[in-house]
């Protein structure tokens, strides 16, 4: 049998949209190889995804009981459910948790991993996988050679195509066992309201918006369409934002749908994160800025004027 | 303490790529240290500075990376192991891991420390996969560490914020940026780490069972789709051809 094991992921009790991307794409492996997908879903509550999930092509929709977030507990959890099932691919999200126990589940089902993954064909019965390297300067193209072949997925990259799976719910017994990290607390207090990782928006500010007291016009356009708040590290150094927003080689990578650039200038360390968005805005008043050799739509002018604008247009038209 | 950090070398982020088709062409790359890496030795150096022992800096990779280990004897390390292959292996996770773990495995280490990722491959893979293979505790993305004997309490990023985390050594732990402030060499650690030794470790003397990745080919970016700048009088104008072309061409907000 050549299934696909798909890991997803939920976000304050939801499915994040990530998990129907790699349900999706492991269903189109799956048709290709011959097998079935089954996606996992970390809860004691899987009844209430397994339609969502069957709709773009679950077979099977495992809930496993794994508790609290541990890279550990996930680590032999996911490492069951892949004993049992014996897939011949599996996906996972490169989110910060996934990036972290995928690579105990390599080490443990003995399988090689291609990580970051952000495109998956099939040749000759075995898994493509497209991966930027060198910061976005060069694609590589990866097959795994071992039995069970591994991959962590960069969220947006797969698109979620309609197609009925069988849709069997069942529950693993699967537990997390010994963990040897103990968590003591956590603080959520400076983060963003939509995490940039898996933002499908991206409205970013740099050194252009000339102070820590102009973030309100960012985050203003960014709270109107839903998005994420990213910064360039210009603006991370000189201490008006925490470095949870800075996106590029330093901070996150991110691949959106849309990512706005306001007042950024579009170095190389910056592009290394954003480089692959399919939308890239940017608004600068340079025009010769570097940004705008990568950004789809250019506006040249003042942010402070053009953004407040954007952000009534966008009100009125949203609603 | 026994502290062993990683160090890869790869190329500075400004190196203009050239694509082969296996591999990239290397003439004219500058490599430097991958900056997360920078994190790892300092923090290695700080704890010995702290509790004693010994920081032992490894690098995988061809002949040249051992420039990344004269750099880490200048910062402070006392003693620099290369493990010495063909270049393209180093996207292969699970095999570097296999070689780094085994030769850690011998020396006993405490603590391993590398970066959150390389920024060549960006795989954020190697060091909790060593982690797994030495059967021991991880902390990923630390930016504080504190021993106490062998109880480690440590804060780390996640998504959204911050945690902290209750281990014990012996640990691995992958470095974020703010763990630390990496030193400058000093000209003095320069001069004296142009004569260290450097042990050199051979694939086969560390019995990996191999690599588990083919590179199939590598090509370059996909090219963006061709961009235009926007014609307007005024911001009003701007804006609402903006919303116009994200919402009726892009289709995306
Ligand atoms: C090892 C290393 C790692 C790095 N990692 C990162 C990283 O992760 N992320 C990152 O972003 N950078 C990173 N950098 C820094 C990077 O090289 C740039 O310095 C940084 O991205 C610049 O930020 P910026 O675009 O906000 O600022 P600037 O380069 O100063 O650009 C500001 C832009 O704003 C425009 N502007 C000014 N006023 C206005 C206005 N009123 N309206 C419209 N436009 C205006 C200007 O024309 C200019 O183009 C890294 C550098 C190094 C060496």
């Amino acid at each position: 049998m050549a299934d696909v094991l798909v890991v997803g992921e939920l976000k304050n009790g939801e499915l994040k949209k990530i998990s129907k991307e790699l349900t999706s794409a492991g269903r189109k492996i799956a048709d290709s190889i011959g097998g079935k997908v089954h996606t996992v879903i970390i809860t004691d509550n899987v009844d209430a995804f397994a339609s969502d999930l069957k709709a773009v092509g679950a077979d099977t929709v495992i809930g496993a009981n794994l508790g609290e977030f541990s890279p550990e507990g996930y680590a032999n959890g996911i490492f069951a459910i892949i004993q049992e099932k014996k897939p011949a691919v599996v996906l996972i999200p490169h989110s910060a948790q996934g990036k972290e126990y995928s690579a105990r589940v390599a080490i443990k089902a003995n399988a090689g991993i291609v990580a970051d993954a952000v495109g998956l064909s099939v040749d000759g019965g075995k898994v493509v996988a497209k991966k930027p390297i060198y910061s976005g300067k060069a694609y590589a193209n990866f097959k795994v050679t071992s039995d069970i072949q591994i991959f962590t997925v960069r969220a947006n990259s797969q698109e979620v195509t309609p197609k009925d799976g069988a849709g069997a719910v069942e529950k693993s017994g699967a537990s997390a066992g010994e963990v040897r990290t103990k968590s003591l607390s956590k603080d959520l207090s400076g983060g963003n309201k939509v995490q940039l990782a898996d933002a499908s928006i991206i409205v970013s500010g740099g050194r252009g918006i000339k102070g820590p007291e102009n973030w309100p016009i960012i985050q203003d356009l960014a709270d109107t369409l839903g998005a994420a708040l990213g910064a360039s590290r210009a603006t991370v150094d000189a201490g008006w934002i925490s470095h949870s927003h800075q996106v590029g080689q330093t901070g996150k990578t991110v691949s959106p749908n849309c990512y706005i650039a306001c007042g950024i200038s579009g170095a190389i360390q910056h592009l290394a994160g954003m480089g692959s968005s399919k939308y890239i805005v940017a608004i600068n008043k340079d025009g010769d800025a570097p940004i705008f050799k990568v950004a789809t739509y250019g506006v040249v002018a003042d942010l402070f004027e053009v953004v407040p604008a954007l952000t009534s247009e966008f009100k009125k038209v949203l609603g | 303490m026994k502290i062993v950090v990683l160090v890869k070398q790869v190329p500075d982020t400004e190196t203009n790529i050239k694509v082969g088709d296996k591999s990239i062409n290397e003439a004219g790359v500058k490599w430097i240290i991958s900056p997360y890496d920078e994190f790892a030795i300092e923090e290695g150096i700080r704890i010995r500075e702290k509790s004693g022992g010994e920081v032992i800096a490894v690098s995988l990779g061809p002949d040249r990376a051992v420039e990344a280990l004269r750099t880490a004897y200048a910062m402070g390390v006392d003693r620099a192991v290369h493990v010495k292959v063909d270049d393209y292996v180093t996207f292969d996770s699970t095999y570097t891991s296999e070689l780094l773990a085994n030769l850690i495995k011998a020396e006993n280490a405490d603590v391993v420390i590398g970066g959150r990722q390389s920024i060549d491959t960006d795989s954020s893979q190697v060091v909790v996969q060593i982690a797994e293979r030495l059967n021991v505790p991880h902390v990923a993305m630390a930016l504080k560490l504190e021993f106490d004997g062998n109880k480690v309490t440590a804060t780390r990023e996640i998504e959204g914020g911050t945690e902290v985390v209750e281990t014990s050594a012996p640990l691995a732990v992958t470095a974020q940026k703010g763990l630390n402030e990496p030193r400058y060499p000093s000209l003095k650690g320069i001069m004296s780490a142009k004569k260290k030794p450097v042990d050199v470790k051979k694939p086969e003397e560390l019995g990996a069972t191999g690599s588990k990745l083919e590179v199939v080919s590598l090509e370059p970016p996909p090219p963006r789709i061709a961009g235009r700048k926007l014609e307007a009088a005024d911001a009003q104008g701007f804006a609402s051809q903006l919303v116009k072309a994200l919402r009726e061409e892009a289709k995306v907000i």
